[in-house]
């Protein structure tokens, strides 16, 4: 029974992955990479990922889908095609073949490994010493507490990396307005978003509490946080924040700078990133909370894009 | 046999076989915004031959699966990177065909 449906999942996952990627209308093409981010979801899910799940669905699928149906729309809108011609045949048989011998040394590579979960039992028992739950929180946030700081570094980079795209005359305006044009469909984005963002602040707020002993965290949090911004700035009940907006910049750096000042304290008390005995969790929850603000502001600001010049929305 | 040797490897088995579809259409498809798609259909195979390799007997080791969550996140950077890098190329475009216009980035 479990089989059955494990199998039958996996082919789903290959299935919208091969319509996701050759579809002929993007836009169709969007939507089956959503269904496929959610099936993968589904995966995480059986293998009893759920932290995994989370992000997957919320950024895998939520976020990234975002992306692309936007830039589709503004590349349409500065008159260029999407859809592209056939690859000539010698180039997709050779790429054909050359995948195939890749994935098939892949799978062997895979196949010489025993799935295992070795370090399951060397976490449990090292998570008591940080008063947490969560073994994936615990990993993130204290075992491996340099890679999510190094990881908070990476997505404050991205965007500055998207705000020097900016044109010299735009900067430091506002990011292109992500207001729906169709007034029909402002009404609506409008009320749903103006519903919405106060639920998601509440969602955003519980999961980064329930992250430290169930499943969830600042990165799940922050990415509600994030959906619940940009449907708000899509219906035109927020707007979006001038790049030199100086309580923007501080929450942009709020959750890296904490964390950063935390790792500092531990250094000057003996080792980098260590917290001392019995205020482990509490340090934690504080870095969570910041660094999900933080996320959540990132990441919307990275769908939105750089500034620009214009004023119309979608 | 237990279900988790029988069928251990199903998932990184689908992660391999992903990563291959999409380096394929990364190859094969000629618009950067649909091979940023293939480069995130190949990221998803990876988590899943990562994460996959970490199923235990019920429980799946929290070590790569905080891996796979540093790397979702990771890899949305990229993407919106990319995207925004694609999107300032087309106006550039736009901006060198019809030089005496300003490029408009909004439309319907």
């Amino acid at each position: 029974m479990t089989s059955a449906f494990e199998l039958i999942l996996c082919l789903m996952i290959l299935g919208t992955a091969c319509v996701a990627l050759f579809m002929r209308d993007f836009l169709a093409a969007v939507a089956f990479f959503v269904v496929f981010g959610n099936l993968m979801g589904l995966a995480w899910l059986t293998l009893g990922a759920v932290n995994v799940a989370l992000a997957e669905i919320a950024i895998g699928a939520g976020v990234t889908g975002v992306l692309l149906v936007l830039s589709r729309s503004r590349l349409l809108a500065l008159g260029e095609e999407i859809s592209c011609g056939p690859a000539k045949p010698w180039l997709r048989l050779g790429a054909a073949a050359a995948c195939s011998v890749f994935t098939a040394v892949l799978a062997a590579a895979v196949l010489s490994i025993a799935p295992d979960d070795g370090l399951a039992p060397v976490i449990d028992g090292l998570m008591p010493l940080i008063g947490v739950e969560n073994p994936v929180t615990g990993v993130l946030l204290a075992f491996r507490a340099y890679d999510t700081l190094l990881e908070s570094f990476v997505l404050l980079g991205a965007l500055v990396a998207i705000w020097s795209l900016a044109a010299p005359a735009a900067w430091p305006r506002a990011p292109a307005a992500l207001r729906m044009t169709d007034p029909a469909a402002l009404n609506v984005a409008g009320s749903f978003g103006r519903l919405l963002l106060p639920v998601a602040l509440v969602m955003a707020a519980y999961l980064v509490w329930v992250g430290s002993d169930d499943p969830g965290g600042a990165f799940q949090g922050g990415t509600v946080l994030a959906g619940g911004f940009l449907f708000a700035a899509m219906g035109g009940a927020i707007g979006l924040p001038r790049s030199d907006n100086s309580a923007l910049r501080w929450s942009l750096v709020a959750g890296p700078l904490v964390f950063l000042a935390i790792g500092l304290a531990g250094a000057a008390l003996g080792r980098f990133l260590a917290y001392p005995e019995g205020t482990a969790k509490a340090l934690i929850v504080t870095i969570e909370y910041s660094l999900a603000l933080s996320i959540g502001v990132t990441l919307a600001l990275l769908v939105a894009g750089p500034p620009a010049t214009t004023e119309t929305g979608l | 046999m237990t279900i988790s040797t029988s069928l251990g490897h199903l998932f990184p088995l689908t992660g391999a076989a992903l990563v291959g579809l999409g380096l394929f259409g990364f190859i094969s498809l000629r618009h950067p915004l649909r091979q940023l798609l293939a480069v995130n259909v190949i990221g998803a195979g990876i988590f899943l031959i990562l994460g996959g390799l970490g199923r235990g007997e019920g429980v799946t080791d929290p070590y790569p699966q905080a891996l796979v969550i540093t790397g979702i996140v990771v890899s949305v950077a990229l993407t919106a990177v990319g995207a925004a890098m694609i999107t300032r190329l087309a106006e550039e475009r736009r901006a060198a065909g019809t030089a005496s216009d300003q490029p408009k980035d909004q439309g319907p």
